[in-house]
């Protein structure tokens, strides 16, 4: 009886946990002919105000762009641990889909080993620029240097004290990018502006982000900037002492009107409108692309609750007109 | 360069040490109740995620602080009676009902703040509060009595944890049913209900804990907020040998390490920061090791215990 007992408080507590951990939005019937059917795996939550809710607002474009019943889309998010998103990236590929996004740099072993076995499955993934020369994969990348630079330029210019602070995740991929592009952009404007940069050693650790920036304000920072979804640790203290903060990957005003100043949004419909016409016509992969200021991937958004000076935002304008048209060098990743 | 270690400098990162500590001291001291009397919950982050689910989510609604660190008092003291009626009333391996506790309160607390909240907000958390005259004290004011109200409890919660564990009958009842459950029945000490009673107060902790993350120290809440923290918690307690004071030196002393690492990038060290960021871990591995010569876990821990009749 006791053995029974146990048994049963365990099954609750697994069906409790699979339908509190499950898809965010029910699977799509399948059918053979008809709309566009695209799976999306993400390590984070799709409101993460960063890096996935960036993929999930451009599938929502597209979606209105092509009509509901052209274009379907499930998502699995919040799938960190990346056994589990391999195993949802096989059973989407089994299903009745034409294109799987795997959202994360960290799901690429996965990719590389499923792609060659569902041969008829077109799959994207990213960041990264690495197709594995599969003929059925494509990648995407950002280089958010770019919008790291112009944010840079930016605070630079509103900078007063001196100071400014970068909260940092893990020292790769696009958050190193954005980072060292941040830096560029300031020493470039004002090589007397020290720029204190940290990395936390993990993209989700909120308090360790709000540590970080309570830190920065102490060594005298006004203005600051950060890059994953742990940042709202860190916009959170901005907001409470009144110092000015960039985004990056997701518009972030919406957690503190009074202080952001401006945000690099990733727009991934850029890409996924290009996979999504070769799919259609037959090409499955092969090729990798990557978000830049020149194709509108990447755009400054600023926020109309900060009165930006016109002579500052000139600036930044400047400075990315400079990057489009190849007059301003960053020299972070080749740009 | 040569400011590295001013005295403000130094202020800075005891204040900022406390800060950091204070989750970890309201889940380390609930766990250390249970595991003095036999119950290793390995479920306090998947608690804790709760707790602050419901105190964000309280605040966020109406604004009510005080309300906030009821309910998440509350959530935290159901999900400890869970844990108390898997392990204890049936008996489950505690290490697996635990981490069932944990997927539980990570799953749970993200599909409410889905349907509840859906995106990313801040709330206006407990203020500072600086304590009348003890904050004026030089060094020590700015650092221990410049803080909100919910940091000053989980250090005013140590010493009463002391008492209770060391000097009451109660605490004598949880330590004897920790050590020898047997001996202790044949005493008249009901087994189950100290545990039942530990248990609950750690998972009521825990919620604490919670809240002191989501509406004191972050004010915000995403999805794994804790990111791990009630684990550490776990791992304190051992680094304190299941003794409060001991807990409370451990989690200052990770706490420091933590503030810190952050400290020494800030200004500029060339330490690279996947160095920098694994001192407080290597930290705690090094003092568990040299901690486990040195005491004994309670001899019933992790043991379910049943009658034989």
């Amino acid at each position: 009886m006791k053995k029974f007992g146990k048994l049963v408080v365990l099954l609750v507590l697994v069906a409790i946990l699979s339908t509190a951990c499950g898809a965010a939005e029910p699977a799509a019937p399948a059918a053979s002919t008809g709309p566009f059917k695209v799976a999306v795996v993400t390590p984070s939550a799709i409101n993460d105000l960063a890096f996935s809710q960036s993929m999930y607002d451009a599938l929502l474009a597209i979606q209105a762009e092509m009509g509901a019943e052209n274009f379907e889309f499930v998502v699995s998010d919040s799938m960190f641990v990346v056994d589990d998103a391999s195993s949802a990236i096989r059973d989407y590929a089994s299903q009745d889909y034409n294109l799987i996004v795997a959202h994360g740099s960290q799901y690429g072993a996965a990719l590389q080993e499923i792609a060659p076995d569902f041969p008829g499955v077109s799959f994207a993934w990213g960041t990264a620029g690495d197709t594995f020369n599969l003929p059925n994969v494509f990648a995407y990348e950002a280089f958010s240097q770019e919008g790291g630079y112009v944010s840079g330029v930016l605070a630079a210019a509103l900078n007063k004290s001196g100071v400014i602070g970068v909260v940092g995740p893990v020292e790769v991929g696009d958050a190193k990018l954005y980072v060292d592009g941040f830096v560029a952009g300031v020493n470039a404007t004002n090589a007397d502006i020290t720029v204190n940069v940290n990395y936390t050693g993990s993209f989700s650790d909120v308090a360790l982000a709000s540590e970080a920036a309570q830190t920065h304000i102490g060594a005298g920072a006004d203005v600051m900037t950060g890059s994953a979804q742990m940042v709202v640790g860190a916009v959170g203290v901005a907001k409470e002492k009144g110092v000015l903060w960039f985004g990056t990957q997701a518009d972030q005003a919406s957690l503190a009107p009074d202080i952001v100043v401006a945000c690099q949004i990733y727009d991934w419909a850029v890409v996924l409108r290009d996979i999504v016409s070769l799919v259609n016509e037959g090409t499955l992969g092969g090729k990798a692309y990557a978000l830049s200021l020149e194709n509108e991937g990447l755009k400054m958004v600023y926020n109309p609750g900060f009165d930006l000076p016109a002579d500052v935002k000139a600036l930044g304008d400047a400075a990315a007109k400079g990057i489009v048209d190849g007059t301003v060098t960053i020299g972070v990743g080749g740009k | 360069m040569e400011d590295l270690f001013t005295g403000s400098v130094l202020i800075g990162l005891l204040a900022s040490a406390i800060r950091l500590a204070t989750p970890y001291l309201y889940a380390a001291i609930g766990e250390t109740f249970g595991q003095r009397s036999g119950v290793l919950n390995l479920g306090v982050d998947g608690i804790m995620l709760m707790g602050a689910f419901s105190a964000f989510y309280v605040v966020f609604k109406t604004g009510d602080l005080v309300g906030g660190v009821l309910l998440a008092a509350l959530v935290g003291l159901l999900m400890g009676l869970l844990m108390a009626f898997i392990s204890v009333t049936l008996s489950a391996e505690q290490g697996i009902s635990g981490i069932g506790v944990y997927l539980f309160g990570l799953g749970m607390s993200d599909l409410l703040f889905q349907k509840l909240i859906n995106n990313v907000q801040t709330v206006s958390g407990f203020p500072v509060a600086p304590i009348p005259l003890l904050s004026e004290i030089p060094v020590l004011g700015p650092i221990l009595f410049r803080q909100n109200v919910l940091v000053y409890g989980a250090y005013i919660l140590v010493p009463i944890a002391w008492f209770v564990l060391n000097k009451t009958t109660l605490g004598l009842k949880i330590k004897a049913v920790g050590e020898n459950p047997e001996a202790a029945d044949t005493l008249g000490v009901s087994v189950s209900r100290i545990r039942y009673f530990t248990v609950s107060l750690g998972g009521m902790l825990s919620g604490i804990a919670g809240a002191s993350l989501s509406i004191a120290l972050l004010n915000v809440f995403q999805f794994n907020l804790t990111n791990g923290l009630g684990f550490i918690a776990i791992a304190l307690v051992y680094f304190g040998g299941w003794r409060p004071t001991w807990v409370l030196l451990g989690s200052l002393i990770f706490s420091f390490v933590n503030a810190l690492q952050i400290w020494v990038q800030v200004v500029g060290l060339p330490i690279p920061s996947d160095i920098a960021v694994m001192t407080p871990y290597i930290l705690t591995i090094v003092v568990l090791v040299i901690s486990a010569q040195r005491v004994r876990p309670p001899s019933a821990l992790s043991k379910a215990y049943e009658r034989l009749e």
